[in-house]
Order: structure tokens, then C-alpha cells, then sequence
């Protein structure tokens, strides 16, 4: 391996999300509010060939570690990664994501005459379906683009 | 019943719904053994968006039980017009009654309003969400006249937005019941109540016209197909114009054809309907009564 290819793929500290369905990175990287304005160091391998995928992207983020809510949503648009926490060149931890039953306060419903959407002081809500997220508020089914819903 | 708050048919079991109508059943038998069994209740009624049949029916049924409303009245004349949450507004008004009634136009409202009350609280329509007491009295109606096992019925309008065709379906996935949808391309059920039938296992037989299955129907449920849903008042008319009916158009139907609407209707019902033995629709709207009588009295007392 050559020193080159070594800058971009080691890492020190930080997340390295393997197994990303081929073509998803960049929505992995909105799910993690990543649009390089923030200085966070990130690699992005798309379309990898990989023996479980076909072809898989990989995501790596440097001095940073994902929170539950994160991963309940990556979960949801790569259902088969993995989560390498590293520290210190060395993986430190290894999760798959698992889906939730229910997201809470990640996604906003599609239905812009859900009282979710309204001026009220309640969280939007979710019940995770095998194939998308149903709002436990006005029923609305989402299946496509989930990172278009996510809150910001 | 062990359901604090009815906000969706979907939460209904077969169970559930039959005590409610046989009570029902009890009450317009002799509505006099029920005169005095909410004494001193008070019902809240908050209607965000007009009403006429709902309001007036709920206020006449816990009267009929003894009872008495307290009415937060029109929009205008309300706290919601400084800009009080819905929320805050159902907190309040919980404080002054035994049982909520809410209609509002957002979807889910009531759903989001029942998770900050402890009374009872009652979805009397949501957007385009769940009307699931019309649906009670829509399902008391069909007992009386087809029976609600072996039913073969046809629902026709506005199926996409019309929250009656959405809690009866649901309801009926609890029944034995083949459920024919009639409406034009661009109106058919929404995603989540296909999804639900699915899920419940019914088969989901779609018509773009009347004509073919009528002759089959036992009961023929019509919804009006508003024109805001339409980009212009011309295709507006195209489109409505297929989904009316009349005397001549029903005489290829069963002689025993239930025909029933959630009221209030323009013109997809012609008025010589009316005159015909097929017309229900107003014995249907009067069933509102003992039907809201029957399901305020189950859930004023708790477990039936």
C-alpha cells in the first residue's frame, strides 16, 4: 500500500462507517449534518467493491463519534453497516446499526398538514415499517429520500 | 373498551366496535332507561373547523344522557385566535369537562391532543385524517340494513382526502367484508390506508367507474368530490360529473341497495334518490345520535 493510500484511508480518532449501500455516502454525510463547512476531515469511498454488497461505500470521520439518534437514522437508509469507533490508529469498538421501533425527533413528516408540523411543543415521531417510517401523528408513509426529512 | 380516547378506527377491535353498536341498539330501543345515566356530565366541545351534523349530534347525545356541554364556540371568538397552541388549549379546557370532542384541520391532531389529557378525548375529524365516530354511525347504519358479514360494498368520491372513507375501510377490514373503491386516478386511497388494508390482508379492488360493480353492491357509500382538489373548475367538472348518481343510474342495483353519504352533499346524490328505498343517508345522519349517545356512555363509565 502506498503512502498516499494510506493518508486517506487511516484515521486516528474517529468513525469509520463501513458498508454503506453503493451511492449512499453522501446522504450518510447529511444524516451526520457533514457539508464541509464545519471542518470535520472526512474520506468517502463510493461504489467500493465489496463481496457482501455488490459495491458499498465506506464513510470515515475524523474526531468524531456518532450518537444513538445518528445511528437510528443511518440505520434506516444502510441498514447493513458497521460502525468502526477508532482511537489511536486502532479499532477501538465495532457495532452494527440496529433499527429502532420507533425515531424520535430525527425526521420531519412529509405531510406539511401534519400537526407534527405545526407550532406545537411536541417531537415528531415515527414508527420504523420494514420498508420506510410511518408518523405516529397523521399516518403519512415515507419510503423515498429519508435524508431529505431529516431535521436540522 | 379499555381505549381512553378514541382518535382512529384503528384502534377499534371487532369487539369493540359491536358493544358500541349494540348499545346503541339498546338506546334507540328505549331511550328513556338511558335519560339519566350521564347526570351532571360535562361535555367539551372544541371545533377548530365548522361542523353541523358532528357538533350538533354530540351536543344532543350527552343531553340525552342528562348531560350537559361547555362549547369553546367559533375560532374567531376563541384564545386559538392570540395564538394558543392546541396543546395549551386542550390542557385548559380538560380542567372544565369529563369528556373532549375536537375537530381540527391539521392530520393528527387529535392524536397529538389525546397525549396531553387525561379525560376522554374524541376525534371529531382531523384534516384528512379519521372521522372515527361518523364511521361508527356509518357502521350502525349498515348492520341495520345489509348486516355487516357477507357485505359487498362500494365506496366512490374522494377517497384520498375524505377521512369518512378512511376510518370505514380500516373498520371494515373487521368485518367480512369486500370493500370496492370507485374514484377517479387522482383521488384513490392514500398510501397509509392501503397500507393498513394490506396489512390486514384485504384486497384492495380499485374501479375508475360505477357501472360495472354496482349491480354487485349491497351498499354503495358516496363522498363528495370537492373542487379544490382540482387544478381547474373544467376538469373539476369533467371528473365530478362521473362519480353522481341518479334514480335512472341505480335501477340497474339490487332492489335491496343500502345507499349511504356522510353528508352534506352538492350534487354527486340526485335528489329523485331520495324517493327511493335505496336512500339512507338520513336515517344514517339521524343514527349519529344513539350511536355518540352509546360511545360517550361507554367511555364516561369506563370498561362497559
Amino acid at each position: 500500500m502506498t503512502d498516499r493510500e494510506l493518508r486517506v484511508s487511516k484515521i486516528e480518532n474517529g468513525t469509520v462507517i463501513d458498508h454503506i449501500p453503493g451511492g449512499q455516502a453522501l446522504n450518510v454525510l447529511a444524516i451526520l449534518g457533514i457539508d464541509g463547512t464545519s471542518g470535520e476531515v472526512v474520506s468517502i469511498g463510493m461504489n467500493v467493491p465489496s463481496d457482501r454488497l455488490g459495491r458499498k461505500d465506506v464513510v470515515k470521520v475524523e474526531d468524531r463519534e456518532l450518537s444513538q439518534s445518528e445511528l437510528d437514522v443511518l440505520s434506516l437508509i444502510a441498514p447493513a453497516a458497521t460502525i468502526n469507533i477508532i482511537r489511536g490508529y486502532e479499532v477501538a469498538e465495532k457495532h452494527r446499526v440496529e433499527r429502532p421501533t420507533e425515531v424520535s425527533g430525527i425526521l420531519q413528516c412529509s405531510n406539511h398538514n401534519c400537526i407534527s408540523v405545526d407550532d406545537e411543543p411536541i417531537t415528531p415521531r415515527f414508527e420504523v415499517l420494514d420498508d420506510g417510517v410511518r408518523c405516529v401523528y397523521c399516518d403519512t408513509i415515507i419510503r423515498d429520500d429519508l435524508p431529505a426529512h431529516i431535521l436540522v | 373498551m379499555r381505549h381512553d380516547h378514541i382518535t382512529s378506527t384503528k384502534q377499534l377491535s371487532r369487539g369493540d366496535i359491536e358493544a358500541i353498536l349494540d348499545r346503541a341498539s339498546d338506546i334507540a330501543a328505549d331511550p328513556s332507561a338511558y335519560a339519566d345515566r350521564q347526570e351532571d356530565a360535562l361535555l367539551g366541545l372544541l371545533f377548530f373547523e365548522p361542523s353541523t351534523r358532528t357538533k350538533m349530534s354530540f351536543s344532543a347525545a350527552i343531553k340525552r344522557l342528562g348531560g350537559d356541554i361547555v362549547d369553546m364556540g367559533p375560532v374567531d371568538s376563541s384564545s386559538v385566535k392570540k395564538g394558543e397552541s392546541l396543546a395549551d388549549t386542550v390542557r385548559v379546557v380538560e380542567g372544565y369537562a369529563d369528556a373532549l370532542v375536537v375537530r381540527h384541520p391539521s392530520e393528527g391532531s387529535a392524536q397529538m391532543a389525546s397525549e396531553y389529557v387525561d379525560v376522554p378525548l374524541i376525534n371529531a375529524g382531523d384534516g384528512a385524517g379519521q372521522h372515527p365516530t361518523q364511521t361508527l354511525l356509518d357502521l350502525y347504519t349498515i348492520r341495520e340494513s345489509a348486516g355487516l358479514d357477507g357485505l359487498t360494498i362500494g365506496i366512490m368520491g374522494d377517497l384520498k382526502y375524505g377521512r369518512t372513507v378512511h376510518s370505514l375501510a380500516q373498520a371494515l377490514t373487521n368485518f367480512d367484508a369486500s370493500q370496492h373503491f370507485v374514484s377517479p386516478e387522482s383521488l384513490k386511497l392514500p398510501r397509509n390506508v392501503r397500507y393498513d388494508l394490506h396489512e390486514e390482508g384485504s384486497s384492495i379492488k380499485e374501479h375508475t367507474d360505477l357501472e360495472t360493480i354496482l349491480p354487485s353492491l349491497d351498499v354503495l357509500y358516496v363522498t363528495r368530490i370537492q373542487q379544490e382538489r382540482f387544478p381547474d373548475e373544467s376538469e373539476y367538472r369533467a371528473v365530478a360529473g362521473e362519480y353522481q348518481i341518479d334514480a335512472d343510474l341505480l335501477s340497474a342495483a339490487k332492489d335491496d341497495l343500502t345507499v349511504m353519504h356522510p353528508l352534506p352533499r352538492v350534487d354527486e346524490i340526485a335528489y329523485d334518490v331520495d324517493e327511493t328505498s335505496h336512500a339512507k343517508y338520513f336515517e344514517q345522519a339521524h343514527n349519529g345520535v344513539p350511536v355518540r349517545m352509546a360511545l360517550l356512555d361507554t367511555l364516561l363509565e369506563g370498561e362497559p
